[in-house]
């Protein structure tokens, strides 16, 4: 049974409508890369899987539960962890602050979590305003990896980030792939880094699902088509 | 430039000082000044929760001020006529016991400030300062309609409550009270502010969307934060009522809780000891000032200004720019 089940939704800003039929599989464990170019939903999806904005039809089911008359806190406490784009950690509290805000009980705790990601270890005492960007994104994860979820959701996770500072965030990921059991739902403009980490994929185009399947599938033609790469 | 902890500790040095200072230079009238400024310090020491830490404004905390009020002057009336508060379904008496009376003046004000705070949680913003107004109104004409206990003329406390093991009477044991108490809360506060659900009220203070996609209920810990708040506050009220052995509407009305936002950002807002800054403040304008002149308040808001124009933080913001404890 898969973990989360994005069933045809159709989400709606006010009178203009902008998903049209969206559906995703992710079973436990998987990574799943959404792909999609820029405007076609990909944010969009994500908010309506998290509940910040509502439905106006299909379903979104969580380890088999209904979550569409759940509030978004609810969404988090069931084990849906976000990292949303553009960062977003709590300016004002430091890094352990921020970290400690959000932890939930489970495996994840502040030390394995600063073992992910070593430079938050020596920033701890330091307010997440004024970490560099890449740092900043480090948190966002590590945050969310703090209320212990079963499924990590990252948007745009290395968008506007240095090279190098890219390759640390995607060697994390890998290693949360290959050592724990977390499914991911990853959304990212780089083809040849999802390769390497996702099982599948789903390509979004003006708001509805227009292709899914295994990432290795993915040929040259449907890229094109839709990503423009 | 200071540290925050080293002006922390001077400030609460210097509020003792004062005092022992007022007993030992025989004016006894030191003593009940700083006494005064101790208790307004606790009642914003309890708004600064619900003000700094969340960010929640509220013009209403005259109401749990005045409810703490109420309970010791009731509580304390009963005892002094020997009459029961009530006898039906079971008899209550009155109490001339400080710690009993405490303990139902913070009961009473959290209870108030549960049923505010569950109602006024809703909105927020310039409708949640007009919501919680409007309770604290209601509450002073609640009080103002209540002729068994004085209506408009408020409760006396003939002689002041007690304390086992302290003479209330005399000044310097009433003030030692009162300063344990003002540190007792101050410990909580600062408990409170590093604890998870302290770093979570701030965290929803900055964001309301980026708590709820971490699991947490914006709600709930404004309402557990409001009602904590509230009940600090009453506590402050149940002193103040003993320390001037009286209480009225006046203890409840909008002015006194516009006073408490003073208060908390002349010291500073959300700075841990931003409330005992500005309630020593207040009492020292408040006397030294009020002696040359009625229009006293010009001069505080002068300071409101100052303070509000150039010291971001409050007094504790400035005096400790660019350093950090």
């Amino acid at each position: 049974m898969s973990l989360l089940s994005v069933e045809d939704i159709c989400v709606a800003y006010g009178p203009s409508q902008a998903l049209f039929g969206v559906s995703i599989e992710v079973g436990p464990g998987e990574v799943m890369a959404l792909m999609g170019r820029n405007g076609m939903g990909k944010t969009t999806t994500i908010r309506a899987i998290c509940r910040l904005i509502g439905l106006s039809g299909g379903a979104v089911r969580f380890d088999g539960r209904d979550m569409a008359s759940w509030p978004a806190h609810r969404v988090a406490r069931a084990g849906v962890g976000l990292v949303p784009e553009g960062r977003r950690c709590f300016a004002p509290l430091t890094v352990e602050e921020n970290l400690i805000a959000a932890a939930r009980p489970g495996e994840w705790t502040l030390p394995r979590t600063v073992a992910l990601f070593p430079r938050l270890g020596e920033r701890l005492g330091q307010r997440a305003a004024s970490l560099s960007g890449g740092e900043q994104q480090m948190l966002a994860i590590a945050r969310a990896l703090m209320t212990n979820p079963r499924l990590l959701i990252l948007d745009e996770a290395t968008e506007g980030l240095a090279p190098v500072v890219r390759q640390e965030i995607w060697a994390a990921l890998r290693r949360l792939k290959e050592e724990t059991g977390v499914a991911i739902l990853v959304v990212d403009k780089s083809l040849r880094e999802l390769a390497t980490i996702a099982d599948r994929a789903v390509v979004i185009e003006r708001g509805s699902t227009v292709w899914s399947g295994s990432i290795r599938d993915l040929t040259g033609e449907v890229s094109e088509r839709y990503l423009g790469v | 430039m200071i540290r925050e902890r080293h002006l922390n500790a001077l400030v609460l040095g210097a509020l003792l000082a004062l005092p022992l200072w007022g007993f030992w230079a025989e004016a006894p009238f030191m003593i009940t000044l700083a006494t005064r400024a101790a208790i307004l310090a606790l009642a914003a020491v309890g708004l600064n929760l619900a003000l700094g830490l969340g960010g929640l404004v509220s013009l209403g905390h005259a109401a749990f001020f005045g409810v703490g009020g109420y309970a010791a002057g009731i509580l304390a009336l009963h005892a002094q006529s020997f009459t029961p508060m009530m006898t039906w379904p079971i008899t209550i008496q009155g109490t001339t016991s400080m710690p009993l009376i405490w303990l139902v003046a913070v009961v009473a004000s959290a209870l108030a400030a549960l049923g505010i705070g569950a109602l006024s949680l809703r909105t927020s913003g310039v409708y949640f300062i007009m919501i919680t107004l409007a309770f604290g109104q209601m509450l002073y004409y609640f009080a103002v309609a209540l002729p068994a206990y004085g209506g408009e003329d408020g409760v006396s406390i003939y002689v002041r409550n007690a304390f086992p093991g302290l003479n209330t009477l005399r000044p310097l044991p009433f003030f030692a009270i009162c300063y344990v108490l003002l540190g007792l809360a101050l410990l909580l506060s600062w408990r409170i502010s590093v604890s998870p659900f302290g770093l979570a009220l701030s965290a929803a203070r900055q964001s309301e969307a980026r708590v709820r996609t971490v699991g947490i209920e914006p709600y709930r810990l404004r309402l557990v934060a409001f009602v904590i708040s509230g009940a600090i506050t009453g506590l402050a009220g149940a002193l103040f009522a003993d320390l001037n052995r009286f209480v009225s509407p006046a203890m409840l009305s909008w002015h006194l809780s516009g006073e408490f936002i003073v208060l908390v950002v002349l010291g500073g807002v959300g700075r841990l000891l931003g409330p005992v800054v500005g309630a020593g403040l207040f009492v020292f304008l408040e006397h030294w000032l009020g002696g040359v002149s009625d229009h006293w308040m010009i001069f505080l808001g002068a300071a409101l200004l100052l303070v509000v124009l150039f010291a971001r933080g409050g007094l504790i913001g400035g005096l400790t720019a660019g350093s950090r404890s």
